[in-house]
């Protein structure tokens, strides 16, 4: 269910952003996302809304949860 | 269960476009040519080779309908001059003699627009060398087509014994692919549902009969095809089954532009499996696959040539597809592409 | 984020997390089994080849998390019938193909229909501001575009506009199933993107309930096996807990803004998900406030008779994970993406088509 899909926002028009899909930029709403954006933020799309905005620590997060996973270590908790 | 009647489905060059023409076509026409040099419509490959005493012809003719009929990097005209003599080029006739036009026009279409299309159409033969040689032109009612319809036929000499079927390659032998694919697909569907890409998604609409004749110059290549409809997962698999082999085809190997990356997952569609108009996918002896690589790499079009699978004895008709993560079958896509939300 | 997608496809990382997945189902004595309730993984464990890699004794099943698939086909033949009664029907493209009683909207398309493909329902509700016509947005999808659709009715669109809801919500999904005697289940791997909309705490009943673990899941190939990883340690420690395994793009709370959009425009109700049978409170109709865009309320529709076609396909057997799609009869005969007889052989998402797709999945 429910494709979603990350993009970096390079422009904010009132309910509506400009997002970078690696290349491809397409105008989304972001009237559901749910957080104050801006240029830069990376926003997770889905059929044309934004409904997160995905902090860009998390990312870094990510590679560590993989870590802990195969590792078997639980990874430094914030 | 059978259609009753055809289906937008039917024409998308996947598995159903073969079962359309299996049961209408091959039926009627299908014998085999009569000398083994030849290639009939059996055969279902890009085009048909004649046997002559002195050599053969190669002949192979398509119909261009396309929505829009221009759109970001081309147009009815110039995909119509590129379809006809890439097919050619994908049989290894790469100096075509001259092509046939003939047009379709609806009512009410402006003159400037068929001016415009014809001079795409010009500016290809013009490249190549392949001129128009006769055509026709007709014209039907408003709503009898959408704009128009352009019908090519090109016909090539080559030595007898020299065109490039399908059917040719061996276990070992290693694909190339010309260039990222999923461009002209990507493009059109992005243009056709009005979908708002802010940045350019270009067709790659272009002729690649010069690919080819470089890359025969410098390596043993041994099956050809260009990934029209169907894109490049139904090429290959057109190659697999032609030849009764496997393939396993790397797929970080496989070049996706970055926008036309973006879109397709944007739009839940997979690059792999829509349309090119400006790609070759060659199989070339081991041995010779970088230095065709290379050759390429060198030509206009073929900057970003790369060696994406090669052909085992295993699975023969499949596909395999390493994903680096695991592997699958890569299929033939079934019907239409439409976007999705799932 | 896309740039660095190949962080999240790594294979040497891949490589490791199946070597833990090993180990642990080893501590854990084998033959686990975990169901994932959303199209989006199968299709992501299939892209991928997730399952050749997968240790023995380990089996991903597949739960009712293809909104498609579970989209009833009364429903299918209600749009069908608003279709033909000549009002333009938008449509995300999934559904365009998925058999009614009588017909698809693409069989009505072929017939002259005005059938549309919409990427959002923004877009549908932009084709009502450019024509006079009755505009139907026929809207299906479980929260991540319930959201989206309360969005659009909520700033007020054209008065030619209005939605057929077909929208569904997960969680009450995932009792039934669990809930359902012939289904061994031994903990889910819970839908990401739904998750960003209603958070984790969601599944803490399930996990109450049904005393499984649940781990919430992205769905980049690392993210499938890690949240494999996380599954399998919960069950070798014998707990069961909600993991977010998917912090990117879920947070533990939630959208609130989408949730309160959500809610503000949609009520929950007993309805049936194709297949599976009845799901209570799982199916999202439109409040009274919004009635006025209620398709069901503005258009009289009438739709043919249920004539029992398709009574062999086991669509609903395999959404409830108690059957994979080779165990029915159709497959690959009678049904086929080509003339699917069950939405699961329609939808990109759906685990008939997906099977077939891919042609399954290859041990290397």
């Amino acid at each position: 269910m429910c494709l979603g899909v990350p993009g970096e926002v390079v422009e904010i028009d009132g309910n509506e952003a400009r997002a970078d899909f690696g290349g491809a930029e397409k105008w989304v709403r972001i009237d559901v996302v749910g957080a104050d954006l801006s240029v830069g933020d990376y926003v997770l799309n889905h059929a044309g809304f934004a409904i997160r905005r995905i902090p860009e620590a998390q990312v870094e997060r990510t590679v560590e949860l993989y870590e802990a996973a195969a590792t078997g270590e639980v990874a430094d908790d914030d | 269960m059978t259609d009753r009647t055809v289906t937008l489905a039917h024409g998308a060059g996947t598995e159903r476009t073969r079962e359309l023409l299996a049961d209408l076509v091959v039926d009627r026409f299908g014998d085999a040519p009569a000398d083994p040099a030849g290639v009939g419509l059996a055969a279902l490959d890009d085009g048909a080779v004649l046997p002559t005493d002195d050599g053969a012809v190669v002949i192979t003719t398509d119909s261009h309908v396309v929505d829009p009929p221009s759109f970001p990097g081309g147009d009815v005209g110039r995909l119509a001059a590129c379809g006809t003599i890439n097919d050619l080029a994908a049989m290894g006739a790469t100096d075509p003699l001259g092509l046939s036009s003939a047009v379709v026009v609806e009512a009410g279409t402006p003159v400037d627009r068929v001016d415009a299309y014809l001079d795409s159409m010009a500016a290809v033969c013009d490249r190549v060398g392949c001129p128009v040689r006769t055509g026709d032109t007709k014209v039907v009612r408003d709503g009898e087509v959408d704009e128009v319809v352009v019908t090519t036929t090109g016909v090539a000499r080559i030595e007898r014994g020299a065109h490039l079927p399908a059917a040719g390659l061996s276990p070992g032998d290693r694909l190339v692919v010309s260039g990222p694919v999923g461009d002209h697909g990507v493009a059109l569907l992005a243009a056709r549902e009005d979908f708002e890409f802010a940045s350019p998604l270009t067709s790659d609409v272009a002729p690649v009969a010069h690919l080819v004749a470089a890359a025969r110059e410098v390596g043993r290549v041994t099956a050809a095809t260009d990934p029209t409809r169907g894109g490049f997962a139904t090429a290959v698999n057109e190659l697999a089954d032609a030849a009764d082999l496997g393939l396993v085809v790397e797929e970080r190997a496989v070049p996706v532009a970055d926008a036309t990356a973006g879109a397709a997952e944007v739009l839940g569609i997979d690059p792999l499996t829509v349309a090119c108009e400006g790609r070759i996918v060659l199989g070339v002896a081991p041995e010779d696959a970088e230095r065709v690589r290379d050759r390429l790499r060198d030509e206009p079009g073929g900057a970003d040539a790369r060696i994406v699978g090669r052909a085992v004895a295993d699975h023969p008709g499949e596909v395999v597809l390493d994903t680096g993560v695991g592997e699958r079958y890569l299929p033939v896509p079934t019907g239409e592409t439409l976007p999705r939300i799932c | 984020m896309t740039t660095d997608a190949l962080s999240f496809r790594d294979p040497d990382r891949a490589d490791r997390l199946r070597d833990r997945l090993e180990r642990l189902v080893a501590a854990v004595d084998g033959d686990v089994r975990v169901m994932h309730v959303c199209g989006s993984h199968e299709e992501a464990i299939a892209e991928f080849g997730i399952r050749s890699v997968l240790p023995d004794g380990l089996t991903v099943a597949m739960g009712p998390g293809c909104p498609v698939c579970v989209t009833d086909r009364p429903e299918v033949d209600e749009a069908v019938a608003l279709a033909e009664a000549g009002h333009v029907v938008a449509t995300y493209g999934d559904m365009i193909r998925v058999p009614g009683t009588e017909k698809s909207l693409a069989a009505a398309r072929d017939a002259g229909a005005d059938v549309r493909t919409v990427y959002s329902a923004s877009e549908a509700a932009d084709i009502a501001r450019e024509t006079d016509r009755e505009v139907v947005f026929f809207a299906t999808g479980f929260e991540t575009t319930a959201a989206p659709t309360a969005a659009v009715l909520r700033e007020g669109p054209p008065a030619n506009f209005s939605v057929l809801s077909a929208h569904k919500y997960v969680p009450p999904a995932m009792d039934v199933v669990a809930d359902h005697p012939d289904t061994r289940i031994d903990g889910f791997l819970a839908a990401g993107h739904a998750a960003t909309v209603t958070g984790t705490d969601v599944f803490e009943s399930v996990v109450e309930r049904h005393d499984l673990p649940v781990v919430v899941a992205g769905f980049e190939p690392l993210d499938v096996l890690a949240a494999l990883v996380f599954l399998l340690e919960d069950l070798r420690d014998g707990e069961a807990t909600v993991t977010n395994a998917y912090p990117r793009c879920v947070a533990d709370a939630g959208n609130e803004r989408a949730r309160t959009a959500l809610w503000e425009v949609f009520e929950r109700v007993p309805g049936e998900w194709r297949g599976i049978a009845q799901v209570p409170d799982a199916s999202l109709r439109i409040r009274e406030p919004y009635a006025e865009y209620d398709a069901r309320r503005r258009f009289e529709i009438e739709t043919p008779a249920d004539d029992g076609r398709g009574s062999d396909c086991i669509c609903g057997e395999i959404m409830a994970g108690r059957a994979a799609p080779r165990d029915c009869p159709l497959f690959g005969e009678a049904c086929t993406p080509r003339s699917p007889v069950g939405a699961c052989m329609v939808s990109d998402e759906g685990p008939c088509r997906i099977q077939h797709a891919y042609g399954g999945d290859r041990r290397p």
